[in-house]
C-alpha cells in the first residue's frame, strides 16, 4: 500500500488571550505532534472524545487550516509549505475534499442542489463547458443515488439523509482521492445512517477513494474502517488494524472507550469507569502522560515521564508505558 | 400492579401556518412504578411531544384533541393549573436533551437548583443550601461547594447534565422523564450518566421514561421498550422480547439498521422511505404502510389500527403480523 497522505509531527496550537500584560500568551495544544499515514483506498477511523482535537486534525489533514508545526505530504510531496489559501487555488486541492458534520448547516440555503454540487467543480476543474459541468454534476448525483429531479430543489426541501448525500456529491464532483468526513452521520436517524455508510463503503471499494472518518460512534467505525487512530488531548494514543483494536485494545483510554459503547450484544468484560477530570489542553505539562489522573493503570512513572508512541507487534502503536 | 402513569388514546395536534400536524394519534402505553421504560423512535415520531404532554409543557400551538393521561389514577389533563404546577417536580420531573441550553446561562447552577428546592419545599435558606450540596453530591459532582458557584458555561457537558439530573431529582419525583439525556455527550460520559440515572431510579424506586433514538442504549438500560412511529405506538414489550423476536415490521427494520448488531457493513439495512407528512389529511390508518414490505390491501382499510396484545405483555399494532 502506498501512502496517500502523510502527516509528520503535525501540530496546531491556538494562542489564547494573555493573562498578564507582559506574559506569554498561553497556548492551547489542539493537535500535538501527530504522525499519521492514510493509504490509498483505505478507510481510517479517527475516534476520541469531544475536545480531543479530532475535528482540528481533520481540518489540518484536509488543508482547511494551517498547522503551527510539522509537515504534510501528498503522494510524498510536501503540501504544507504553502498557505491554505494558496493551496485552495492549486490543482492539488481536488485530491482532498471534506464532508462536513451537519448536512443542514453546511449547505447554502440559497443555492439549489445543482448549484451546491457544481460550485467546487466550477472552481477546481478548470474551464468547463456548461454541458460538461452538468454532466459531472449528474454523475456525482448518480454516484450518491440522488435522483436527478432533486437537482433543482433547495436544501429545505430535502430530508436529512438526502442533504447528507448532497454533501458527499459536492465533494465527489472533483474526483478526490481522499474524503475527510467529520461525523457525517451523527445528525441522521439510524435507519438513514445505514444507507449513507453503505454508500461511503461502496465509493471506497468501487472508486478507490480513501476515507478519513471522524466519529465518536465506535460501532460505526468498526463497520466502516480498516484502521483506527485513537486521539486523546491532542495526541494519537493508539493506532492499528480496526479488528485488532476492537478485539484487544491496548491503551487504557481505548479500553475505557470501547467498554462504554452501548451494545445490543451481551457484554464480555465489565465497564471501565473513568474517574477524575481530564487535564487542560492549555500549556500541557511535557513530563507527564496526558491521560494521567483519569487512568486506572496509573503508576508513579506516568506523572514523571510523558510516554512516546511505541510499536507493538502487528503494526500497532500505543502511547503508554504499561500497555501491551 | 396498577400503573404509575397510564396514557390512554392521547391525540395531539399542532396548528401551523402550513396546516395541522397530527403529531400523536390515539397513543397508549403505561409505566409501572419503579420501571425503566424506553421510548424509541426516529426524529419526528412524537417521542418528545409525548413527554411534553405528560409534563404539561406543550407549545401553545399544540391542541390535545383526545385521550387522557392518568397519574396514579388521576387524569392530569383535568387537573387545575395550580395543582398541575404543584404536581410537576414531585409527580414527574424531566431531564432535557441539551444540558447546556436547558440551564439558565446567567445564573449559577447552585442557585438554579436552589430555586427548585425552595419552590417545592418551603425550607429555610440555610436548609435549601444544604440540600443543594446534598443533591450535587448525589449526582457525583466532584467538589460540590465550588461547583455550586459555577455558571453553566464553566462546566463540561457531562457536568451540566449531572446538574440537570440533580434538579430533576430535587423533589424526589415518582417519574423521571429523560429526553435524549446523553445525545451530544461522549460515550464514556454517556455511560456514567446512564449509570447515574439507573442507580438513582433503583435506589429511590423512581420510574424512568428514557426517550432515545439509540436502540442499543435503551436495550442496555430499560426493562421494557415502546417503539413509536409517526405518532403511533407500533410495538411495546419487554426489552428481551423486542430484541429476540420483534413482531412489528418497523421494529424489525430498525433492528436491522443498528450498527452494533451488524457483523459487516453489508448486513446493515436501512428502513426504506421516511415518515409520512403528518400534515396530510388522508393519513392512512397504519402510518407505516407506505414504507412496509408486508403491506396488504387490508392494511389500508378504513378504521383505526388497534394495538393488540399478541403475547403476554407484548403489544403490536399491525394487520399483517408475521
Amino acid at each position: 500500500m502506498t501512502a496517500l497522505l502523510q502527516a509528520r509531527n503535525l501540530s496546531c496550537h491556538f494562542r489564547l488571550r494573555r493573562e498578564t500584560l507582559f506574559g506569554r500568551p498561553p497556548l492551547l495544544h489542539a493537535v500535538d505532534g501527530v504522525d499519521l499515514t492514510i493509504h490509498a483506498g483505505e478507510a481510517l477511523g479517527l475516534v476520541g472524545e469531544s475536545g480531543c482535537g479530532k475535528s482540528t486534525l481533520a481540518r489540518l489533514l484536509a488543508r482547511l487550516l494551517d498547522p503551527t508545526g510539522g509537515q504534510l505530504f501528498l503522494h510524498g510531496a510536501e503540501i504544507s509549505r504553502e498557505s491554505v489559501s494558496r493551496f485552495a487555488r492549486s490543482d492539488r486541492r481536488r485530491a482532498i475534499q471534506m464532508v462536513f458534520q451537519d448536512p443542514t448547516e453546511s449547505l447554502n440555503p440559497l443555492l439549489t442542489v445543482f448549484q451546491s454540487i457544481a460550485d467546487p467543480g466550477g472552481r477546481l476543474l478548470g474551464p468547463l463547458s456548461r454541458t460538461a459541468l452538468r454532466q459531472r454534476v449528474e454523475e456525482a448525483a448518480a454516484a450518491v443515488n440522488l435522483p436527478l429531479e432533486f437537482l433543482d430543489r433547495y436544501p429545505h426541501q430535502l430530508s436529512g439523509g438526502q442533504k447528507a448525500r448532497v454533501g458527499i456529491a459536492r465533494a465527489l464532483v472533483v474526483e478526490p482521492q481522499l474524503l475527510v468526513l467529520d461525523e457525517p452521520t451523527s445528525a441522521l436517524d439510524v435507519s438513514v445512517q445505514a444507507t449513507v455508510l453503505q454508500l461511503l463503503d461502496r465509493l471506497r471499494r468501487d472508486r478507490g477513494i480513501a476515507l478519513l472518518f471522524v466519529s465518536h460512534d465506535l460501532n460505526v467505525v468498526r463497520l466502516l474502517c480498516q484502521r483506527i487512530a485513537v486521539m486523546y488531548l491532542g495526541e494519537i494514543v493508539e493506532t492499528g488494524a480496526a479488528a485488532d483494536i476492537y478485539r484487544a485494545p491496548a491503551h487504557p483510554y481505548t479500553r475505557a472507550l470501547l467498554s462504554a459503547i452501548p451494545s445490543l450484544r451481551p457484554r464480555g468484560a465489565g465497564r471501565i469507569r473513568l474517574d477524575g477530570e481530564p487535564q487542560s489542553p492549555v500549556n500541557p505539562c511535557a513530563t507527564r502522560c496526558r491521560f494521567a489522573g483519569r487512568c486506572f493503570m496509573e503508576q508513579p512513572l506516568c506523572t514523571q515521564v510523558a510516554p512516546e508512541l511505541r510499536a507493538l507487534p502487528g503494526g500497532r502503536q500505543v502511547r503508554c508505558h504499561y500497555a501491551g | 400492579m396498577t400503573p404509575l402513569l397510564s396514557i390512554r388514546a392521547l391525540s395531539v395536534e399542532f396548528d401551523t401556518s402550513h396546516g395541522t400536524v397530527h403529531a400523536l394519534d390515539r397513543l397508549s402505553f403505561d409505566i409501572a412504578p419503579g420501571e425503566i421504560l424506553g421510548i424509541i423512535g426516529e426524529s419526528g415520531s412524537g417521542k418528545s411531544v409525548t413527554a411534553y404532554a405528560v409534563m404539561g409543557i406543550l407549545d401553545r400551538a399544540a391542541r390535545i384533541t383526545g385521550g387522557e393521561i392518568l397519574f396514579r389514577g388521576e387524569n392530569l389533563l383535568a387537573m387545575a393549573p395550580r395543582a398541575r404546577d404543584a404536581w410537576r417536580g414531585r409527580g414527574a420531573a424531566m431531564v432535557f436533551q441539551n444540558p447546556r441550553t436547558a440551564l439558565n446561562p446567567i445564573r449559577t447552577v447552585g442557585d438554579q437548583i436552589a430555586d427548585v428546592v425552595a419552590r417545592h419545599s418551603g425550607l429555610s435558606r440555610r436548609a435549601v443550601r444544604a440540600r443543594v450540596q446534598e443533591l450535587l453530591r448525589h449526582v457525583r459532582i466532584p467538589d460540590p461547594e465550588r461547583r455550586a458557584l459555577a455558571y453553566p458555561f464553566q462546566l463540561s457537558g457531562g457536568l451540566c447534565q449531572r446538574v440537570g439530573i440533580a434538579m430533576a431529582l430535587a423533589c424526589a419525583p415518582r417519574l423521571l422523564i429523560a429526553d435524549e439525556p446523553t445525545t451530544g455527550l461522549d460515550v464514556t460520559t454517556q455511560a456514567a450518566i446512564m449509570e447515574l440515572i439507573r442507580e438513582r431510579a433503583r435506589d429511590s424506586g423512581t420510574a424512568v421514561a428514557l426517550i432515545t433514538h439509540d436502540l442499543a442504549l435503551a436495550a442496555e438500560t430499560c426493562d421494557r421498550l415502546v417503539i413509536m412511529h409517526a405518532g403511533h405506538v407500533v410495538e411495546a414489550a419487554p426489552t428481551a422480547a423486542i430484541l429476540s423476536r420483534p413482531r412489528h415490521p418497523y421494529t424489525a427494520g430498525l433492528l436491522r439498521s443498528v450498527p452494533s448488531l451488524a457483523g459487516s457493513i453489508a448486513q446493515l439495512q436501512a428502513v426504506p422511505g421516511s415518515l409520512p407528512d403528518l400534515r396530510r389529511a388522508d393519513l392512512p390508518p397504519c402510518r407505516f404502510a407506505e414504507r412496509c414490505p408486508r403491506r396488504l390491501p387490508r392494511c389500508d382499510a378504513p378504521g383505526p389500527l388497534a394495538l393488540e396484545e399478541i403475547a403476554p405483555g407484548h403489544l403490536a399494532a399491525c394487520r399483517n403480523l408475521p
